[in-house]
């Protein structure tokens, strides 16, 4: 069978209300050019989202959308998979939606590894309720729900994904188009959980909260885009590297101290133990560049796949398939 | 006593109530007694009765476990108000059971179990608890443990292994007394541990000496017969609990239907059965998921239903509070999803083994904007079938979520179950979009029979579409906040549900149908009000009995039924739930409530006494 082409218009559909400059359009974008490239056919893909604001994505997708309740899309995309495994499912959730209401369908999801990709869009900000902190504004934030700073630490999205078992963590910055759809790209191809963290920028309520990555002169100096295989390396003119300093990373500029390309850690995003993943998941400016791409991409059983494979052997093993034969193997007994 | 003297005395019914320590296997053997006597063909109606605890201390009065069986010639209705015999394993049992005998019954005590150090762990002020319990009943002490020692001496099993058979010694003793076979008894014990052969023999051992000694010592003064008078349909019976039949239907909707079951749940007293019972059926190709929270368990299956699934959520009181948000997606996203709430003693935590019928407000109305939900109930352990199947009929057919109430009572009850024929039940047509739609179809284009919407699933190509919680135009789909749509769109989801009663079968009326007083009940009371009902017939009252299976919508005669009849009294395990809604539904109906909320089912003598008062009010 001839396989079907799709265009980025075949999934384009609605006129998006958010804010002009709110990251969601560029993502949006990303997430349509993504899927026509993956050409998977839109009536087979499925945009299931949260409440907040980049959860009202799926009316603007040509495929089939579900826009569910606060926190619980994980759930909802995890009975949608289980239902129908052919399916191709974005899980749309922005840092409230996924981590606070929905932190505990986030980790389970992970932890089953059901097959679904969840893309967590992370302004740091709550937007659709009007500005109040986030679980991943930082301790001292000021919203108008924390007027005196908040007092309590973010979480880091890679450290919850990692926690609760994660085998593909990648994360892009929402206005940097073509990573982001090499991202998501990426997650799609995963199977299993695929945990896209998204940095976006919020206009109104926390407008520059990624104001050092927001262009690609900012993302050269602080980020480090992550290549299955190739060395570690970032800046202007790659002139910087990672190394390990014990058990810690380190950023060393090339030619400095004898320092060659050789010298730079290789990223190995397949690598089962995650230790080091981690420690590039969690780097931070200005100390470390912001690490962006695949940094995990690991393979595992998926819970759809077993459950499938579990139903095909018991259905091998047990003598009884339809109500009938169930009933008879009850003890009966007959009255004449 | 001589073998001569020694008679066989026919009776119609008896209640046998086992009881003892939460691990000394009391609901093991009840539901072997119950098993074979349904077996010969008598009616059974069991009430397993234990503490919310696994394992409370040993001995103690919060550790007794308790199973009644209600066994009888003809139709049992209930699982009987006090037994005839009350076998008590231990002081503790004795003390917190010796309510619940007949003061003419048979207590059979297990007289090793009687220590000093025994009556002091069961809180006694004396040495002598028959008479500090001031037990008139014939007392039977019989030394189980040492005899069930005795028995097992060469089996070479350790003690503690041989002291757990002794539960088989009371049922063989119990078997004797109602010439009982025990090659049934012995099948089960065989299936039961047939990973463990040595534990088998050693029971059915067991079992056999307690019958022996029974038989020997002729130890009551007659042993009984309970004659199989009842003209039964014919056909295959089996015998089932209420939380099976459930499953069973659910299973019977799924194959009728066409449709893959999933269900997504978190375990929960009294409803885990139903998950515990589905998972085993993997080879029905059923998907049982055990899920991080009741929320889960409710939204995943709201996922499933949008996908194409038959998808089931099973609860009791406080999930059902839990999921009730998910169940609002479920009524605005217009997707099929059955939620059964399996009813305890409630708020809260309450009473998590006990049975109420208090969540029956919560199933209506526990849910924010106006948010209609079918809610049918089911009445007794065998009708849990039916009524999960056409609870599953109408959440399908209609694109709606229903809500199926069933109680710890029938849950965990059981009695003898007909094998159904699916032939005989009504065929279950999912509302698909057909293809030539795709053209002109919208999501909220709707079925003008039954004003439901079609359901168009993923990987239907020419359908994909988006749904969702925010209010959409009726027309387009698209999200609206406009005012006249959403009046609209309210109505509609209304008069969808209002229209399912024009396919509910009538509300009948048992007994007489000019009685001076209509008893009107709800679903788990079933056979009480049947029972009370019938009772007070043959003394020659005139009542009669409304019996609800369908809630919402109501039955379409039942203001007219209920209008016949000058004195009705709704009986109910809550504080007037029902009788309230009825008088919200039907204006100016005059009704007067019998309301018990112990977490016990309904005592016969307690209803017929205040039924009778009532037919003799002025």
């Amino acid at each position: 069978m001839e396989e079907i082409k799709y265009d980025i218009k075949d999934y384009k559909t609605g006129q998006p209300r958010w804010c002009p400059g709110c990251g969601d359009h560029s993502f949006l974008n990303a997430l349509q050019r993504a899927m026509a490239e993956l050409s998977i056919p839109p009536y087979e893909t499925v945009v299931i989202s949260g409440i907040g604001c980049s959860s009202r994505l799926p009316y603007y997708a040509k495929t089939y959308g579900f826009h569910t309740i606060h926190g619980r899309a994980a759930a909802v995309a995890t009975g949608a998979k289980i239902a129908n495994s052919k399916l191709t499912i974005w899980q749309v959730s922005g840092d409230g939606d996924g981590l606070a209401i929905g932190g505990n369908h986030f980790i389970h999801a992970i932890r089953r590894n059901i097959d679904i990709n969840m893309l967590l869009l992370n302004n740091r900000i709550y937007g659709l309720t009007k500005g109040q902190y986030s679980p991943t504004s930082a301790r001292g934030f000021v919203s108008k729900s924390s007027p005196y700073g908040t007092i309590e630490d973010p979480f880091h999205p890679a450290e919850l994904a990692f926690g609760a078992r994660g085998r593909f963590f990648a994360r892009c910055v929402a206005v940097d188009i073509p990573a982001t759809t090499a991202a998501l790209k990426a997650a799609a191809r995963h199977k299993g959980t695929s945990v896209v963290e998204i940095l976006q920028n919020c206009m109104i309520f926390n407008n520059g909260t990624y104001e050092n990555l927001a262009t690609k002169e900012n993302r050269a100096k602080n980020a480090i885009y992550l290549e299955q295989g190739k060395p570690m390396l970032f800046g202007e003119h790659n002139e910087c590297g990672l190394m390990q300093d014990g058990f810690n990373l380190k950023v060393v500029k090339l030619g400095q101290n004898n320092i060659t390309e050789k010298d730079i850690l290789i990223h190995d995003a397949h690598c089962i133990d995650h230790t080091l993943q981690l420690k590039l998941a969690l780097m931070e400016n200005p100390e470390f560049p912001v690490a962006l791409g695949v940094i995990r991409d690991v393979d595992a059983p998926t819970y759809n796949e077993a459950l499938e494979k579990q139903i095909e052997e018991i259905t091998e093993k047990k003598k009884y398939h339809n109500f009938h034969e169930l009933l008879m193997t009850n003890d009966t007994w007959k009255i004449e | 006593m001589s073998k001569e003297e020694f008679t066989i005395k026919e009776i119609e019914q008896v209640v046998v109530r086992f009881s003892g320590d939460s691990g000394d296997g009391m609901q093991l053997a009840g539901n072997i007694f119950s098993t074979i006597s349904a077996t010969v063909g008598n009616n059974i109606c069991t009430l397993p009765d234990f503490p919310a605890d696994i394992r409370a201390p040993q001995g103690t009065l919060s550790g007794v476990s308790g199973f009644q069986i209600h066994v009888g010639s003809e139709q049992i209705y209930t699982s009987g108000d006090l037994c005839n015999v009350l076998i008590a394993m231990n002081p503790a049992a004795l003390k917190t059971q010796i309510k619940y005998c007949d003061p003419k019954g048979i207590v059979i005590v297990d007289s090793n179990s009687f220590k000093d150090s025994d009556l002091i762990k069961a809180e006694y002020a004396t040495m002598n608890p028959i008479e500090e319990l001031g037990i008139k009943q014939e007392v039977l002490q019989v030394a189980i443990t040492s005899m069930c020692k005795e028995s097992l001496k060469d089996s070479g099993l350790d003690n503690k292994s041989i002291i757990r058979c002794k539960n088989m010694f009371a049922l063989g003793l119990v078997c004797w007394m109602f010439g009982r076979n025990l090659d049934a008894a012995e099948n089960m014990l065989n299936e039961k541990f047939a990973k463990k052969p040595q534990i088998a023999a050693a029971n059915i051992k067991v079992l056999n000496d307690g019958y022996h000694f029974g038989a020997n010592t002729h130890a009551i003064a007659s042993s009984y017969k309970i004659e199989c008078t009842d003209k039964k349909e014919k056909g295959l019976y089996m015998d089932i609990t209420g939380n099976k039949a459930t499953s069973y239907g659910l299973i019977a909707a799924s194959e009728k239907s066409g449709l893959e079951l999933y269900l997504g749940s978190y375990p929960i007293t009294p409803a885990t059965d139903i998950l515990h019972e589905l998972a085993k059926h993997k080879s029905l190709g059923i998907k049982t998921v055990q899920c991080e929270d009741e929320i889960a368990g409710c939204a995943s299956a709201i996922g499933a239903a949008f996908a194409g699934d038959f998808a089931v959520t099973t609860t009791s009181g406080p999930g059902l509070c839990l999921k009730t948000e998910a169940i609002n997606l479920a009524v605005m996203a217009e997707l099929p999803l059955l939620i059964i709430d399996v009813q305890r003693g409630g708020p809260s935590t309450g009473l998590p083994t006990k049975t109420e019928q208090a969540d029956l407000l919560q199933a209506l109305y526990g849910r924010s904007g106006e948010s209609p939900v079918p809610v049918i109930a089911a009445t007794s352990p065998t009708n849990c079938f039916d009524a999960a199947y056409m609870a599953a009929k109408i959440a399908i057919e209609h694109m709606t979520p229903v809500i199926l109430l069933s109680d710890t009572f029938i849950a965990n009850g059981s009695s003898a179950w007909k094998l159904p024929d699916l032939k005989n039940y009504p065929p279950i047509n999912p509302p698909f979009v057909k293809p030539e739609m795709a053209a002109t179809w919208t999501p909220y284009q709707r079925d003008v029979k039954t004003d439901s919407r079609y359901w168009a699933i993923p990987g239907t190509k020419g359908f994909e579409h988006c749904i969702g919680g925010l209010e959409k135009d009726s027309k387009t789909g698209v999200i609206s906040s406009n005012p006249e749509n959403h009046q609209k769109m309210v109505l509609l989801r209304q008069t969808k549900i209002d229209k399912i009663a024009d396919k509910l079968p009538e509300l009948k009326v048992i007994g007489d149908q000019d009685a001076d007083l209509l008893i009107v009940g709800w679903g788990g009371t079933y056979g009480h009000l049947r029972l009370v009902m019938e009772m007070m017939k043959k003394k020659g009252k005139k009542v009669a009995l409304a019996h609800f299976q369908y809630i919402n919508p109501l039955p379409k005669n039942t203001a007219e039924v209920l209008g016949r009849f000058k004195k009705i009294v709704v009986a109910e395990q809550n504080l007037g739930q029902f009788a309230g809604y009825l008088r919200m539904k039907i204006h100016g109906i005059n009704i007067k409530q019998f309301n018990r909320i112990n977490g016990q089912p309904f005592l016969i003598s307690e209803l017929t006494d205040t039924f009778n008062q009532i037919l003799e009010e002025k």
